[in-house]
């Protein structure tokens, strides 16, 4: 089986982001990591992979700067890299980065697709539902498990009152939340990665141009809420609770 | 014109969250409802209550709602101003594919909009620290997908809507995914997002077993249980407990939050709460910084004497 896996490279969550004055984009720093959530995306598609002696070809589009999240997920085992890099497209909405991704996962073919649920910096949550509608395949959506053979999908869906099985016959895609644990890339897995195939394209080559859809008329800074009282437990801390329990008459 | 409102059935129901659309809706015109699921005369009532004019009804039956009801809603929007959607995975799922259909922008995240002449949303990012205001200069209609609890869900009195049924469209390969089993998860209690307080539990819990010392906290609160998305994937609870980005959004009188860090996509979930405890051991915990009361110390003492202490009342 022949898998495509969306892999954004996302600036390191840990540090805060800043959004350029002139623009509202996000500054996007040199050295961008995996998302969190496509280190599952990647998990499931290897494993799939390795069930029907299948291949990965990882599918990225952002501005151009070093690919050191693509190789993460190189490391990990993913076979090969495809990546989407042309300044026209900063700033891109989900709808250009769905046109441009599933343009590139068309060119080479696909069994299935496999992304993540939401992006962790733009967490919008509707790029692959929309990649699947320009592919004309189902989307089997949040799925927690995934399994795949003969010809088809089948997934656990979480749902807000429990989960769904839902199975599809392929070629589909599926979107994945992070319950699904990742390997650690291994040492011969990094090494491995720095010779693996990565093919970069432009919107040209894709035939995408990206329209203007909305304008950002401002951005401000939302109010903290503010911090009350911390106190360190002494044994009696519980009582503080108590007398606000009370406070708030919910007791 | 006029604006459309999608609507999933949720346990027999319209879902919360899309009465919660409904009664924004009317703000801007006639409401139409895009209903997915059985359908009930109870559902159209409590639609008709909201204020929807107009229901299409939609019942996919064991397909995945999503490849048909987008089909079907493309046909069905023409000129609106605005589709409103939740932020619920098959709202979301419908958006995208709609989107993608009609070559339209999606806004997600949005926690109010304003329509006259141009549609404008204002939305939350960078974990809910920035607020923007975007205007949606394409034309015809702009799917805007809300996040849960912008706005409140309101009664106007309003009598039964017109319903019509929708003849299932063919949607090709985008409607081949079929639904072969359903499971709930359900707890007991107050449901998460109507409960009046709820008690949170976090990777600082240690254990599955430690939910037992929160639904007994809960239970004497009247509230009900949560939990931070890093204890629905270690599977120590099912994941219709999960409150923040990807879970549910909850605002309850007071939220305990007990060995919860307070990552920004937790606080997306409940800082609209109106009291929050928390009880955590890192001084340094991002939650203290929403809190009105923190405990620094160890939940495995603090909440046992709690729960004692509110023994002892009842
Ligand atoms: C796209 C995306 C979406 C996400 N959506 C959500 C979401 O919807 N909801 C959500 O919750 N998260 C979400 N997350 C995950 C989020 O980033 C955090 O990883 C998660 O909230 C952390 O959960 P936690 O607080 O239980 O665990 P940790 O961050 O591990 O925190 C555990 C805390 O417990 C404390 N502790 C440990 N032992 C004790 C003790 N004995 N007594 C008291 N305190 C103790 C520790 O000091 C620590 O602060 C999302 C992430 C991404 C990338
Ligand atoms: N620029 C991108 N390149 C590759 N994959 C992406 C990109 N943007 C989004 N995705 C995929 O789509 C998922 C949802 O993203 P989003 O719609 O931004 O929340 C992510 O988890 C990725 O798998």
């Amino acid at each position: 089986m022949n898998i495509a896996v969306c892999v954004k490279q996302i600036p390191d969550p840990a540090t805060p982001y800043e959004l350029d004055d002139a623009n509202h984009w996000v500054i996007r720093p040199e050295d961008q990591v995996l998302d969190d959530t496509d280190r599952s995306g990647v998990e499931i598609a290897l494993q799939l992979a390795e069930a029907t002696d299948g291949t990965v070809t990882l599918y990225s589009m952002g501005p151009s700067g070093s690919l050191q999240g693509v190789r993460q997920a190189l490391a990990m085992g993913a076979d090969e890299a495809v990546i989407v890099e042309d300044e026209g497209l900063k700033g891109s909405d989900a709808l250009t980065t769905a046109r441009i991704l599933a343009a590139a996962i068309q060119q080479k073919g696909f069994d299935l697709v496999v992304a993540g649920t939401e992006s962790t910096d733009g967490y919008t949550g509707v790029m692959p539902q929309m990649m699947s509608e320009f592919l004309d395949v189902p989307c089997l959506s949040f799925a927690r498990k995934v399994d795949a053979g003969d010809g088809q999908v089948t997934i656990e869906r979480q749902t807000s009152t429990g989960y769904d099985v839902v199975a599809a016959p392929i070629p589909a895609l599926v979107t994945v939340t992070a319950g699904i644990e990742p390997r650690y890339p291994t040492f011969k897995g990094i090494m491995q990665a720095k010779s693996k195939p990565v093919t970069t394209m432009t919107a040209a080559d894709l035939g995408v141009s990206q329209d203007a859809t909305q304008v950002i008329r401002s951005v401000e800074p939302v109010p903290a809420r503010e911090a009350g009282e911390i106190v360190e437990d002494d044994g009696e801390a519980y009582q503080k609770i108590v007398a606000l329990l009370e406070d708030r008459k919910v007791i | 014109m006029g604006i459309w409102v999608f609507a999933e059935e949720i346990s027999g129901a319209p879902s919360p969250g899309s009465l919660e659309l409904v009664s924004k809706a009317r703000d801007f015109g006639d409401v139409s409802v895009f209903y997915v699921g059985a359908g009930s005369d109870e559902a159209w009532a409590a639609l008709g209550d909201h204020g929807a004019t107009a229901v299409s009804h939609l019942d996919t039956g064991s397909t995945l709602p999503s490849g048909p009801a987008a089909a079907a809603l493309a046909e069905l929007v023409g000129d609106a101003s605005v589709v409103l959607f939740g932020m619920g995975n098959t709202d979301r799922d419908v958006a995208g594919r709609l989107a993608a259909k009609l070559g339209k922008p999606v806004v997600a995240n949005v926690l109010d909009l304003s329509v006259d002449g141009a549609v404008s949303v204002k939305s939350e990012i960078l974990g809910g620290t920035k607020a923007v205001t975007t205007e949606i200069t394409t034309d015809g209609p702009a799917i805007v997908v809300t996040r849960p609890k912008a706005f409140t869900a309101s009664p106007s009195g309003g009598t039964a809507p017109a319903v019509t049924t929708v003849a299932s469209p063919d949607s090709g390969r985008a409607g081949a995914a079929a639904i072969t089993e359903q499971h709930s998860e359900d707890s007991d209690g107050p449901s998460l997002e109507a409960a009046d307080v709820v008690v949170s539990g976090g990777r600082g819990l240690g254990g599955a077993e430690k939910f037992e010392m929160m639904d007994e906290l809960a239970a004497l609160l009247g509230g009900a249980v949560g939990g931070t998305r890093a204890v629905v994937d270690a599977g120590w609870v099912p994941y219709s407990y999960q409150v923040g980005q990807t879970g549910k959004t909850v605002k309850p009188s007071v939220y305990i939050a007990c060995g919860v860090s307070g990552a920004m996509q937790h606080l997306v979930g409940m800082k609209g709460s109106n009291t929050i405890i928390a009880i955590n051991k890192d001084p340094e915990a991002p939650i203290f910084s929403v809190s009105d009361l923190g405990i620094v110390g160890d939940l495995h003492e603090v909440v046992p004497q709690l729960i004692e202490a509110l023994k002892a009342r009842a």
